[in-house]
């Protein structure tokens, strides 16, 4: 097996470019690791050998190779992410047999940069979760330990980075998604403001908030596809049109006097006791980078978990309509059309997409509009004023990606509160658009890996990667999982 | 003990405009459920919201225009290739309306 198969994204690409090893040498290498190692994370969903082979002989023959800045890179996809001709399941039954006719933006972004799309990893059925146990293809393991979760909804991405089974992949977040795995996967994953990347091809679920985001085992890594994914497309009319930044350059810039809010209270009330000291070293080690600490108060931020699942779970019902066994994916015929709708939609969604479809559907029925949906959207304003106001006094706010390290397989899915929950701290920069970033920042007690959530304001991509750069040198982070 | 916040008919009327269809056990499941989750929710009650404007959208981003140019459309069979059941360049559906 090549040694540069589990080498970073820009030592690949550079190998790649100077011809000390070609495309197809490298995606051998990775396919064969992902059939080796796969079965014991289940993170792949479909491994896709001619494809990413017939795309590495591509790279190898483009006479542009050595300007491209994925030049060979192996990469793994989230399965909510349209790939044409090839399985596009969001983990659930219901788009049994489905195979998109056209790719995802990004997909053609990363593609025209050189990567080579090796496979489809597994999530939360339409990215509704935090554990990746509600895939209708089985949970995914975290390979720090594999009796564990490995975060959700983007699971089988972070997992996948991880263990080094693609050198970095592309997730999708609508409320943490790719930050809190990368948080229990010991990985660095960014959440791009509302805006920054097409969602083009990327599978709905909550289209006011749903975004793409890297995820990488290291913030230059994250930063050059963030740079390649970023800019405006036409197919998107949400998307910004706004210049793209060069944000790998900002990993090499020194981070003295930039203000780092830290939110009063925030890690008091449950947090684990080895966040807490993760974020007081955290604190420390950027004081020493010489940050200034700033105190600044979020008195709305508490209210973030119920406001997103009313917005969140209305925008799912919506969308989720259009899966009604007519067009694509399963049918299962019932005695005239509205009953075949009925069965198609109970034998196609699990229980938790069921249950986020029956509560948006309720928010947004006839007498409860303006006592949920409105209601939480006036309490998101004040979540987004709250940053505002914070932004003020700070440049970017601290918080934990998650309250604790990764729990055990089975421990929260059955009390959907408890697991919703896991995500108190990825919503607000949800909910206010703004960018966000998990890098590693320690390990608990018992091996497992805790995140360090860095938020900025609108369209400040640059900053995070600047400030994440600089903590992860100043944290000297290389843990590996076993197996690596 | 307080009245729930969603009875058992409700989730049956919610399922009904979903196109969900539920068994009695899943019904059960899915009332106690959203009743709990329902009932965390009430925390919002407490803030007094009558003077703030909603947040229609998560950041402001004027959406722009593209430009009115024709642009080859999806392939019709790789369309139809995914669809459970097509007839003469159509998506086939159960019968909708009565009668011959």
């Amino acid at each position: 097996m090549h040694e540069l198969v589990t080498a970073s994204v820009t030592e690949i690409a550079q190998a790649v470019r100077d011809g000390k090893v070609s495309a197809v040498e490298i995606t051998r290498a990775a396919l064969a690791r992902a059939d080796a190692k796969n079965a014991s994370l289940n993170a792949f969903l479909h491994v896709d050998h001619e494809g990413a082979l017939a795309q590495a002989a591509r790279v190898d023959a483009s006479p542009n190779r050595t300007g491209l800045p994925l030049a060979g890179v192996p990469f793994g996809l989230k399965d909510n992410l349209c790939t044409r001709g090839v399985p596009t399941t969001c983990a659930s039954k219901i788009l049994q047999g489905y195979a998109p006719p056209y790719d995802a933006h990004v997909v053609e972004q990363l593609r025209a940069a050189g990567a080579v799309v090796l496979g489809k990893l597994n999530l939360d059925e339409f990215a509704m979760g935090s554990s990746t146990e509600n895939s209708a293809f089985g949970a995914v393991r975290n390979p720090w330990d594999t009796s564990r979760a490995p975060g959700g909804s983007s699971g089988g991405s972070a997992a996948a980075v991880a263990l080094g089974l693609s050198a970095a992949a592309l997730g999708s977040d609508t409320g943490g998604s790719v930050r809190q795995p990368a948080s229990f996967c010991g990985v660095t994953a960014i959440k791009p403001s509302y805006g920054r990347v097409s969602r083009y091809g990327l599978i709905a679920f909550a289209s006011s908030l749903d975004q793409v985001g890297p995820i990488a085992r290291n913030v230059r890594d994250a930063a050059r596809v963030l740079g390649v994914i970023a800019g405006r497309d036409s197919r998107d009319p949400t998307s910004a049109d706004r210049p793209v930044p060069n944000y790998e350059a900002e990993c090499e810039r020194d981070v003295k006097g930039m203000r780092v809010g830290v939110v009063r209270g925030i890690t008091d009330e449950g947090c684990a006791p080895a966040v807490q000291q993760a974020m007081a070293r955290a604190r420390e080690q950027l004081a020493a980078l010489g940050c200034e600490i700033v105190e600044v108060d979020m008195p709305h931020q508490k209210y973030a978990l119920s406001v997103y699942y009313i917005v969140a779970t209305a925008e799912a019902s919506s969308n989720l309509a259009r899966f009604d066994g007519m067009r694509y994916g399963l049918r299962v015929n019932g005695d005239d059309l509205r009953d075949t709708y009925g069965k198609t939609r109970d034998a196609g969604f699990g229980l938790e997409v069921k249950r986020r479809i029956m509560l948006g559907t309720y928010v947004l029925s006839a007498g409860y509009y303006d006592a949920f949906y409105l209601k939480a959207q006036k309490v998101q304003t004040l979540i987004r004023r709250d940053y505002a106001q914070a932004f003020e006094r700070c440049d970017v706010v601290m918080t934990p990606t998650a309250p604790t390290g990764a729990f055990k397989l089975g421990e929260k899915i059955d009390d959907p509160l408890q697991m919703y929950l896991q995500d108190v701290f990825t919503l607000p920069p949800s909910l206010a658009g703004i960018p966000a970033v998990s890098v590693p920042c320690g390990l608990t007690p018992e091996r497992l890996p805790i995140g360090l959530q860095l938020a900025a304001p609108g369209f400040e991509e640059a900053r995070l990667v600047r400030i994440a750069a600089a903590f992860e040198r100043a944290s000297g982070w290389a843990e590996r999982p076993p197996g690596f | 003990m307080s009245a729930p916040r969603i009875t058992a008919d409700a989730v049956r009327h919610v399922a009904k405009l979903a196109c969900i269809s539920l068994t009695a056990e899943e019904v059960a499941r899915m009332q106690r459920e959203l009743d709990s989750i329902l009932g965390f929710m009430a925390e919002l009650d407490s803030l007094d919201v009558s003077d703030v404007p909603p947040a229609f959208q998560a950041l402001g981003v004027n959406a722009p225009l593209r430009p009115d140019v024709v642009v080859p459309g999806l392939d019709r069979d790789e369309l139809l290739a995914s669809a459970p059941a097509s007839d003469q360049g159509g998506f086939a559906v159960p019968k909708v309306l009565e009668g011959d």
